[in-house]
């Protein structure tokens, strides 16, 4: 199963050494370690030529504060052609939390973008509307970080 | 642009005074936005020029409970999430967290939990063609739906003791057996399920009001569907065919026989088709489940994962250990990350979860069906007319619970 998804790993190192970096294969996945430079031309030649064409999922991760880089943005791509999945990951260090956006790629991506930035504080360059979605626009910090306590830092009201 | 054509009394009165854009705040308590949605919609007189939704006024703060929680106590937040459709919530949480620990599930049980989904699928689908037909105009459309997810939520009581948040899946298995007499009220229900959808093929699918009010209305292209992430529902009635249930098969779905109804129109018209044709086919594979089922486990052979049985609890020691462990400290999941996909019944309802060994998850994010196609509601919106958006909303079959999670 997971051959397939090395052969498209294997095209993207073909076309460019320096796109990919780490690959691992757990759990009949495959995640692929790209440069945030590299992000948006990685995708579009996945999404143009390897009929990856739907992004299913964008979510950030914090690693904890201790870890560096601390943040991780992971895209998963579907193919509605030949039903593959692939996860690309990108690594960001948290003295610049910033990935480009792969919003004009696909649309899906913006309200992901917006989640990602809203709760876990990673930024995406270039995004077209780059405001907060789930938590009010004067909140304070990002929900998801390990270093946000649950219960947030005092009561919250809606004032 | 507006101009004034006459002053009467100092009031200047404009030759088309809605000429100039209008914002008008939809929501967040109308009823037809389905929970706790905002629109603010620009207006050029009825006609809708931009529409922009605000969520979030439903955010729990799920995806930070999880990971607070142990893996078992993950599940009931699950079912709050698309609260329409819990069963199908607490599948895909179970599924990721037994891919990380590569569990075996015996037969029996994913059997009962392709029936169960099924069941709820169609008790979804019912709640979605009440709601959207009393969006439309038809109150009493309502009430029969209603009926039939009230025969559903009975038999998922009976099961489970929840009728909203059931909670039936536990990783590595089920919760318990189904109960005595659950398949002979099922195969009650399957026969007047029947009856009632020619009921609704006729009060709503030959009503030339409905077919008038949703035909030609927000209509979204495959291409430009798949762009937008779209799945489910919303993206078969655009002409592109695919279920997970049969394209990345999971549960042992890939075994039933079943059709996948496509739509080419991609308007509100095509979305309703869909839907209503799903619930045959959820209709024909809870028949195929139902005769399927033959005694047998129900969890997984995984002592420290699986809750023993009462019984054995009395009688052996270890097992009464294993059952302390995974209730006071829960059970260490091997390191690594997944994304579970499922086919909901609103789309495509991915879990990505992280372990870093453990009893708690490190990270656990929801790839809400409701969320996604909930964002390709402007394109489809811009253009139409005030009243046609509700009628949209209607079709994309949103539950704010999941989308703001």
């Amino acid at each position: 199963m997971t051959e397939k998804l090395h052969a498209y790993v294997d095209k993207l190192k073909a076309k460019d050494p320096s796109w990919v970096g780490e690959v691992t294969d757990a759990f009949g996945e495959v995640t692929a370690i790209v440069p945030a430079a590299s992000i948006v031309d990685v995708c579009s030649f996945l999404k143009n030529d390897q009929g990856f064409d739907m992004l299913a999922d964008l979510c950030g991760a914090d690693r904890g504060p201790e870890e560096d880089p601390r943040f991780e943005v992971n895209y998963h791509l579907f193919s509605t052609v030949h039903h593959s999945r692939l996860r690309l990951k990108v690594l960001v260090s948290e003295d610049a939390p910033s990935v480009p956006t792969v919003a004009y790629l696909w649309k899906t991506a913006n309200w992901h973008e917006r989640e990602t930035y809203d709760l876990v504080g990673v930024k995406f360059e270039g995004h077209p509307d780059l405001r907060r979605i789930l938590l009010p626009s004067d909140f304070d910090g990002h929900a998801l970080r390990k270093d946000y306590p649950l219960r947030g830092y005092e009561p919250y009201s809606l004032n | 642009m507006a101009t004034a054509v006459e002053n009467i009394a100092g009031v200047d009165v404009l030759d088309r005074p809605l000429e100039s854009e209008m914002t008008l705040s939809m929501g967040p308590q109308h009823p037809s936005t389905h929970g706790v949605l905002r629109l603010d919609l620009k207006l050029d007189g009825e006609l809708v020029i931009d529409c922009i939704p605000d969520i979030g006024y439903l955010h729990t703060g799920m995806e930070k409970l999880f990971e607070y929680k142990k893996y078992q106590q993950g599940i009931v937040i699950t079912d709050r999430m698309d609260y329409l459709n819990p069963l199908g919530n607490n599948l895909v949480y179970v599924m990721a967290a037994e891919k990380l620990l590569q569990l075996e599930i015996p037969e029996r049980a994913q059997v009962v939990r392709v029936l169960m989904c099924e069941l709820q699928r169609i008790a979804s689908h019912m709640v979605w063609l009440g709601t959207h037909a009393l969006d439309i105009g038809a109150m009493s459309v309502f009430f029969y739906c209603f009926r039939q997810r009230e025969k559903i939520l009975n038999m998922i009581e009976s099961a489970s003791g929840g009728r909203l948040t059931p909670s039936y899946f536990r990783i590595g298995g089920l919760m318990m057996d189904l109960p005595a007499g659950f398949e002979n009220r099922c195969r009650q229900f399957l026969g007047d399920f029947l009856e009632a959808m020619d009921t609704f093929e006729t009060l709503v699918t030959g009503n030339p009001i409905f077919q008038s009010r949703t035909k030609d209305i927000g209509i979204i292209s495959g291409e430009e569907a798949i762009n937008w992430g779209l799945t489910g529902p919303c993206l078969r009635g655009s002409g592109v065919g695919l279920d997970l249930r049969r394209d990345n098969p999971y549960t042992g779905y890939e075994t039933y026989d079943f059709n996948v109804p496509i739509e080419t129109d991609g308007d509100v018209w095509a979305r309703f088709r869909v839907r209503m044709r799903e619930c045959y086919e959820s209709h024909k594979i809870v028949r195929q489940a139902l005769e399927r089922l033959t005694p047998g486990p129900i969890k997984a052979d995984a002592p420290k994962v699986v809750l023993p049985d009462r019984d054995d609890m009395r009688k052996h020691m270890d097992s009464l250990i294993h059952h302390f462990l995974i209730v006071a400290e829960g059970f260490d999941v091997p390191a690594g990350e997944v994304y579970m996909p499922i086919e909901a019944s609103k789309g495509e309802l991915g879990v990505y979860m992280k372990s870093n060994g453990g009893p708690k998850p490190e990270r656990v994010h929801f790839r809400g069906p409701s969320f996604v196609n909930l964002a390709a509601l402007p394109v489809m919106c811009e253009g139409e007319m005030v009243a046609d958006v509700v009628a949209i909303i209607g079709s994309l079959d949103i539950v704010l619970g999941e989308i703001d999670r």
